[in-house]
């Protein structure tokens, strides 16, 4: 019984466990805190809006991927080393791009995003003052 | 349906059939999108840039370290990321054997890997490798914006990346690995 509730979640993890199977203990700081609050609030901060490589959805702060802690690990030392995370974020997507990314960018391709919404207000209020100055009218 | 609205306002008979379109429109987009098939890969945006410099101690007992000064020799050379504890990694040997055996030079890069599973991983399978670095908490996988294994780079004589190849090469594409290694000749 136990055999047949544990086989579809085995099958579940398959996968996940063929591609991330090392053995090697995490990165020294993958889940140790710096010592400086005031620097981890900062690694912290970045780190949520950072993406995991393997993992999608999460960021690097939710995600047990090992490469996901790799990448903690290289947030605290740049900024316990003084880096600006910003300047973290930028390094990273010059290598991966925005998908790295979880905070917004305007680009080339991203900018209808942000100008639609506001072209949909514009039409709204030209709409709603037509209608307002005809009731007037009328 | 379109009876539904015996008095429509007075506005040109098209923009009656305006929402509808739009609708049918957003509906086609998402078919085609659910259509097509999903990539999970992300490219490396580091393509046409210098290989940031690094210097890895021995991963293996049978080769030496890897730094990026191994790359800038005036020959382009692939670049496997790999692991002894990645699966496709071992079923990429053999092919990687192959490139190898048609004048590939090829160096790897393990990724959070002990040198006993590597030894044990490599005499199992085959040694390609002229150099293999240890990449312990994956910083020059970041670096060269490799996100998982294997991954295989090709890496022309002055140390500049020019091809990113995601995940295993597999047989029929030994040809496509040869021609950019002679692309990147140039």
């Amino acid at each position: 019984m136990i055999a047949r509730l544990l086989l579809p979640a085995a099958l579940l993890l398959a996968p996940v466990a063929a591609l991330a199977d090392d053995t090697m203990p995490p990165a020294p700081f993958a889940y140790r805190q710096l010592s400086d609050p005031a620097k981890e609030a900062k690694a912290k901060a970045l780190m949520e809006t950072l993406r995991c490589l393997v993992c999608q959805s999460q960021s690097i702060a939710d995600s047990d991927a090992p490469i996901a802690g790799d990448m903690r690990n290289q947030v605290r030392l740049r900024i316990d080393a003084g880096e600006d995370p910003e300047a973290i974020r930028t390094w990273l997507i010059q290598r991966y791009g925005d998908y790295v990314s979880y905070a917004p960018r305007v680009t080339a391709a991203t900018w209808p995003l942000f100008a639609v919404p506001l072209g949909l207000i514009v039409v709204a209020a030209a709409v709603m003052r037509r209608r307002f100055v005809k009731r007037k009218a009328a | 349906m379109t009876q539904d609205t015996p008095r429509a306002p007075r506005a040109p008979g098209w923009t009656l059939w305006l929402p509808l379109a739009l609708f049918v429109l957003f509906v086609g987009g998402v078919a085609i999108s659910l259509m097509l098939p999903k990539s999970t890969d992300i490219n490396s945006q580091m393509i046409g840039k210098p290989l940031p410099a690094f210097s890895l101690r021995a991963a293996s007992d049978g080769r030496p370290g890897l730094s990026a000064g191994d790359f800038a020799q005036g020959k382009p050379r692939l670049l496997n990321i790999f692991a002894s504890w990645c699966i496709p990694c071992g079923v990429e040997s053999p092919v990687l054997a192959e490139l190898q055996r048609q004048g590939a030079p090829i160096d790897g890069i393990a990724i959070r890997d002990h040198t006993a599973d590597l030894n044990a991983f490599l005499a199992k399978n085959g040694n390609p490798y002229q150099r293999i670095g240890a990449d312990d908490v994956s910083a020059v996988q970041l670096a060269i914006g490799s996100s998982g294994v294997p991954e295989t780079f090709v890496i022309d004589g002055k140390g500049v990346i020019r091809y990113q190849h995601i995940g295993e090469i597999r047989p029929e594409e030994v040809p496509l690995m040869l021609a950019k290694l002679k692309e990147a000749e140039s």
